[in-house]
């Protein structure tokens, strides 16, 4: 089946993309190795989106989905991807279940995945202590002692969120700075029920059933200590999923892709939007925006080809 | 509310386990652990037709036949996902899950 664009991940980013290109007529599909929506599902409340004032990342994501679908997107969920032909005019995509789609022109906007912290027993104990969604599970820590782990803004408002239901939180840093904005820093440190314990990481959660303790190594001198505790929040951020992209298409030293002004790749009728690009700043808001500059690219593409 | 068939009570979990050979219960809220379990089963039903998949209002009071079960002491993450067979728990996990991860343990149970 040949498609004019194929649009790989459903984020925010690739829907906008879906909905334009699908509007301008061009046979569209997205690609979604899981459900569309991408971190948007994530997300428990979107405060800042533009004419919305407050709706969860699920409704969101579901009303661009259900838009792209009204100008004819194609949309095609858990769909695995094997194999990636870029180069020539016509791209080939094979997924895992043995489906070939070929498409004039390809818009990658695969996102970003949760970062973990990578010590061991981390996803014995996920659900089990540790966790990634405060809004998901803070009240499992009712009067509990607990870790919220990172330095940006997501890991300082969370950790003051969950002081709603913990008796405690300490955040532990790897730096001896946060990169959160002032105000967050500031909130953080005012509160009681907060304490900080920088240059430090976890390098080992403890407990079978239920997370008990965590070894953390203070960074400068290599020290390691055992500390009990309840739960571990894990709030370090986010990385490109572009693993399947290497040798495909040219990315910086942080695996994110590198683009034009225009949002074209090294590889020509190949672009990209969204959090898997080089840039500073990650929002919703900024992903539908690049959604919106790779449809308008790859339809010039389309229609100059 | 999701496109699964409900367990509304206890008395519902009942039925449902003793009437049926396989059945998975998704136990979560509508939040983003949640919703991404959900959306996998709505999707397996139709590969897996023997088995019957079902979600449960975690803040329900009769949420307890599977909050208080003894495979989910310990667990401290949404959403709580159980598998039955024959009425008896095979399984059960915490936390956010794939969809290969909820086909493995399928295929390792209900095959």
């Amino acid at each position: 089946m040949l498609y004019d664009v194929i649009i790989i991940g459903g984020g925010p980013a690739g829907l906008t993309a879906g909905i334009y290109t699908s509007r301008s007529k061009l046979k569209t599909l997205i690609l979604d190795q899981g459900m569309p929506g991408g971190q948007l599902i994530l997300t428990h409340e979107i405060a800042n989106y533009p004419g919305a004032e407050s709706l969860s990342g699920y409704m969101l994501a579901s009303k661009m989905l259900q838009q792209a679908k009204s100008f004819g997107c194609e949309v095609k969920s858990n769909a695995k991807i094997k194999d990636l032909h870029l180069q020539g005019s016509i791209k080939k995509i094979s997924l895992e279940n043995g489906d070939v789609f070929e498409s004039k022109s390809i818009i990658i906007a695969t996102g970003g995945i949760s970062r973990e912290i990578g010590a061991s027993n981390e996803k014995e104990l996920k659900g089990r202590g540790v966790s990634y969604c405060a809004t998901c599970d803070g009240d499992f820590f009712q009067d509990k002692n607990i870790i919220a782990v990172g330095g940006g803004n997501s890991a300082l408002e969370e950790a003051v969120s969950l002081t709603k239901y913990a008796s405690s939180v300490t955040i532990v840093h790897m730096l001896d700075n946060f990169q959160a904005f002032d105000y967050a820093v500031k909130e953080a440190k005012e509160n009681p029920k907060i304490n900080f314990v920088m240059e430090s990481r976890i390098t080992k959660f403890i407990g079978n059933e239920r997370l008990e303790a965590v070894e953390i190594e203070h960074i400068p001198t290599g020290e390691k200590r055992e500390q009990k505790i309840d739960g571990v929040f894990v709030f370090i951020g986010y990385v490109p999923n572009t693993k399947f992209l290497e040798g495909k298409v040219a990315l910086n030293e942080r695996g994110e892709i590198k683009v034009t002004r225009d949002l074209e790749t090294n590889i020509e009728g190949v672009f990209a939007a969204g959090d898997s690009i080089e840039k500073k700043y990650r929002q919703v808001t900024i992903a539908t925006g690049e959604g919106t500059i790779a449809a308008l690219s790859a339809a010039e593409f389309v229609h100059r080809n | 509310m999701t496109n699964l068939s409900h367990v509304m009570s206890a008395d519902d979990h009942k039925k449902v386990i003793e009437q049926n050979e396989n059945v998975m219960i998704c136990c979560g809220r509508m939040g983003p652990m949640c919703i991404p379990v959900y959306g996998a089963m709505e999707e397996l039903e139709s590969e897996y037709q023997n088995i019957k998949f079902y979600d449960m209002e975690f803040d329900t009071p009769d949420a307890r036949v599977i909050r208080n079960a003894p495979e989910c002491n310990g667990f401290m993450g949404l959403p709580f996902v159980v598998y039955y067979k024959n009425g008896k728990i095979v399984h059960a996990s915490s936390s956010i899950l794939s969809k290969d991860q909820i086909k493995s343990v399928l295929d390792k149970h209900f095959q």
